[in-house]
């Protein structure tokens, strides 16, 4: 592809917004998490809305996480619903009455306390949960180590589809015998084990508020986790590594382990986001693990900005609430005024290639850039530019 | 992203002396045909030692080869393309996917119907055909337009992030057409009538169609690719796209015309699997894609005969595996030889040509 090359356009600006002063980024990130916290309190406790956010933070510490392998790494996975798969049926395995002939439970009060299968803490199954997926990331890095970029895309999807056959097929496969099936396949395990945790009103379907809240911390320490990584010797390695692997190579930098640990890594956060989707949407079903969703969680890090964190954080959100609000509520019916014989609602993953199109031809490097990443997709080299900016957040 | 890759052979560079790195040397070179001999021979060996003989394991084969002449097709397109742009065509599945549903549609409106007489119905499924290739030709050519070529010059992930772009657009597309459910399709050619035995092995009309349209097609392109003036262009902008500009070779053009030679095969390969299967699916494309990238980077991508055998090997395996292991297993099946191909082998049974590999 670099091989043919077409006249670049003139270089741009280097800076769209206004010079604002250092300390007015930090500013805004406290308001923003501050009005964030508030939030739910100016709303009914089972709104849709609360619904819509506490959906979206989800699928922003899922974008978060892709951003790791995709964004800063450059490693495109187009197997991410894996994780989402793993994560999820760690609470089915874990938290539910799915294994009926075990009779385990760990820190669990209430009724999940008495009833047989296996009951964790939730606190717990979150930490197994990423520890799963940090395992089965290495596992799924390791056969693309020595791939070219492309061909990483492809083995990563042969490996999510894998596991989704795996999920739809589990419940013929025993494990330890009669009464352990791997997974429901398609009826689901359903119900999971309520959710009990401290200073926190009980989570039900009726009061929202403190899944919000466990979303939205998990969302704040995944933020943290993030930024302090992309900034981080290992954060400066990954971008060495997308930018050139021979030249980050013969530099030192390691590129098996620093490979891996991006896998491990990002496997690990969409772990965490799998596990609390599992729990709050009260099930684990093969059928939630389709392609399509781990081209969903593509399209919301390439409309945010590849490798930009707020731009994820941005487009995880707009996706989400297009996908929850937008299309099926506002703007089913359009088709139908217009005298067309469809719903809007069936367009749902078209609308995302469609997306992916518009976004890779008109503006590659997304909506909220990175700077570094711009640049390597726009190519205007500007020595301005090409200095690293430490005044990022 | 790096442009050159790790030397994804460093057995074959080396030279043998050790028992050991000859070993390796052995198992790089036939580890991969041993894994692939794996599942015939041990359906085989359990067949005669349960008494049973040979046309069971045979007939497997046989279909195996019939509907792995369908993924050839498709297979072709991808290596193709590869070859010269070094894309995966993301997309080239549900091109084809296209092609069956136009298929699908159009034997109504030509009058195709189960009481057409024999001369009728061949000049009609011709007529389709060409109707096919056409179709997904110009897609395919479309697609490129749009989605590729501005993006020559951008990194590899760009045009591989419009190219799943467009797949999912095609295919909500094919979701609209004919509803989420598979739709049959008239059996025009009584697909599973039988045309003779053999050894206890039967042939069916099925099997003689997608031979009979894959074997001259397959031919047509090899001669096209080897001797046309645009054959030689397409060879030369693979090898090299700035010296083939140089010696003035359009190589948009030369590129599109890749893309019109793939969109060609998957149209004939959209008719006949609509006839092969009689039930046309939104998401065949997307199965029938991931199953035919295998079949390509199996054989070699960017290498035309490799992008055939892989074809018809990954049909052996699918039919053996639906079987005897059970038809839900089978994705799984041919992902995980896509992924022991890839750690084990890249570049293929026959070695790839592309410009990575030299």
């Amino acid at each position: 592809m670099t091989d043919v090359a077409t006249p670049q356009p003139a270089a741009k600006p280097a800076s769209r917004l206004p010079d604002v002063p250092p300390w007015f980024s930090k500013a805004a990130f406290v308001v923003v998490a501050i009005v964030a916290i508030l939030l739910p309190l100016f709303f009914d406790p089972i709104s849709g809305f609360i619904d819509d956010a506490v959906i979206a933070l989800a699928y922003v510490v899922m974008a978060l996480g892709l951003n790791v392998v995709v964004g800063f790494a450059g490693l495109l996975d187009l197997g991410y619903v894996a994780f989402f798969a793993i994560g999820a049926y760690t609470v089915g395995w874990l938290a539910s009455s799915f294994f009926s002939e075990a009779n385990v439970h760990i820190l669990v009060q209430g009724a999940a306390g008495e009833l047989p299968g296996i009951h964790v803490n939730f606190l717990i199954i979150l930490v197994v949960a990423a520890a799963l997926c940090a395992l089965a990331g290495i596992l799924i890095g390791l056969p693309t180590l020595r791939l070219r970029g492309d061909y990483i895309a492809i083995v990563t999807l042969a490996f999510g589809e894998i596991i989704r056959v795996f999920a739809v097929n589990g419940d013929s496969i025993k494990i330890f015998g009669e009464g352990w099936p791997l997974t429901a396949g398609r009826q689901g395990i359903t119900p999971v084990d309520q959710v009990k945790l401290p200073f926190l009103d009980p989570f039900t379907q009726l009061n929202l508020r403190p899944w919000y809240w466990l979303i939205l911390a998990i969302v704040f320490l995944v933020l943290f986790v993030v930024i302090r990584l992309r900034d981080s010797r290992l954060g400066r390695a990954w971008v060495a590594i997308r930018e050139d692997e021979v030249a980050a190579a013969s530099m030192g930098v390691p590129l098996v382990k620093t490979k891996l640990f991006a896998y491990a890594a990002g496997a690990a956060i969409g772990g965490l986001s799998g596990a609390f989707l599992a729990a709050y949407l009260n099930t684990v079903n093969a059928d939630q693990f389709a392609f399509s969703f781990s081209i969903f969680v593509l399209a919301m890090v390439i409309l945010g900005g590849l490798g930009s964190v707020w731009g994820v954080v941005f487009g995880a959100i707009l996706l989400s609430f297009i996908n929850n609000r937008l299309i099926p509520d506002v703007l089913n019916s359009v088709p139908s005024k217009l005298n067309l014989d469809f719903q809007l609602a069936d367009l749902g993953f078209g609308i995302f290639g469609f997306l992916l199109v518009i976004v890779m031809l008109m503006r590659p490097e997304g909506l909220i850039p990175e700077k570094r990443h711009r640049l390597e997709l726009t190519e205007d080299i500007d020595v301005q530019e090409t200095m690293y900016d430490e005044e990022r957040l | 992203m790096a442009d050159t890759p790790i030397d994804p052979t460093p057995v074959a560079a080396a030279p043998a002396q050790s028992p050991g790195s000859r070993l390796s040397a052995a198992i790089s070179k036939w580890g991969l045909w041993a894994l692939l001999a794996a599942l015939p021979v041990i359906y085989g060996v359990k067949d005669l030692a349960d008494g049973e003989g040979l046309s069971r394991l045979g007939q497997n084969i046989l279909e195996g080869l019939s509907n792995g002449s369908i993924w050839a097709l498709i297979a072709l397109g991808y290596t193709l393309v590869y070859g010269i742009i070094e894309l995966i065509n993301f997309a080239h599945g549900d091109v084809f996917m296209i092609g069956s549903f136009v298929a699908a549609g159009i034997f109504g409106t030509i009058g195709l119907t189960l009481t057409t007489g024999p001369l009728g119905l061949v000049g009609g499924l011709l007529l389709v055909l060409i109707i096919c290739m056409v179709a997904c030709g110009s897609l395919n050519v479309m697609i490129e337009r749009v989605g590729y070529r501005p993006l020559r010059g951008a990194p590899k992930l760009a045009p591989l992030i419009t190219a799943v772009g467009f797949s999912f657009i095609l295919q909500n597309v094919g979701l609209l057409w004919l509803g989420g459910s598979p739709a049959s399709v008239p059996d025009l050619i009584r697909a599973q009538d039988e045309v003779f035995t053999l050894f206890g092995i039967t042939v069916q009309r099925a099997d003689l169609l997608a031979i009979g349209v894959t074997v001259p097609l397959v031919v047509a392109l090899t001669l096209f690719i080897s001797r046309s003036r645009l054959g030689k262009a397409m060879r030369a902008t693979a090898q090299d796209p700035d010296a083939a500009r140089l010696m003035g070779i359009n190589v948009d053009t030369t590129i599109s015309a890749t893309f019109l030679l793939g969109g060609l095969l998957a149209g004939a390969a959209g008719l006949t699997y609509a006839l092969y299967q009689t039930t046309v699916w939104y998401f065949q494309g997307f199965q029938a894609g991931l199953i035919a990238f295998t079949a390509a980077v199996m054989g070699g991508i960017g290498n035309l005969k490799g992008a055939v055998l892989g074809g018809l090997i990954i049909g052996i395996i699918q039919q053996i595996s639906d079987n005897r292991i059970g038809p839900e297993w089978t994705p799984a099946i041919v992902f995980a030889f896509l992924i022991l191909i890839m750690v084990f082998r890249p570049q293929g049974l026959i070695g790839e040509e592309t410009r990575e590999a030299g």
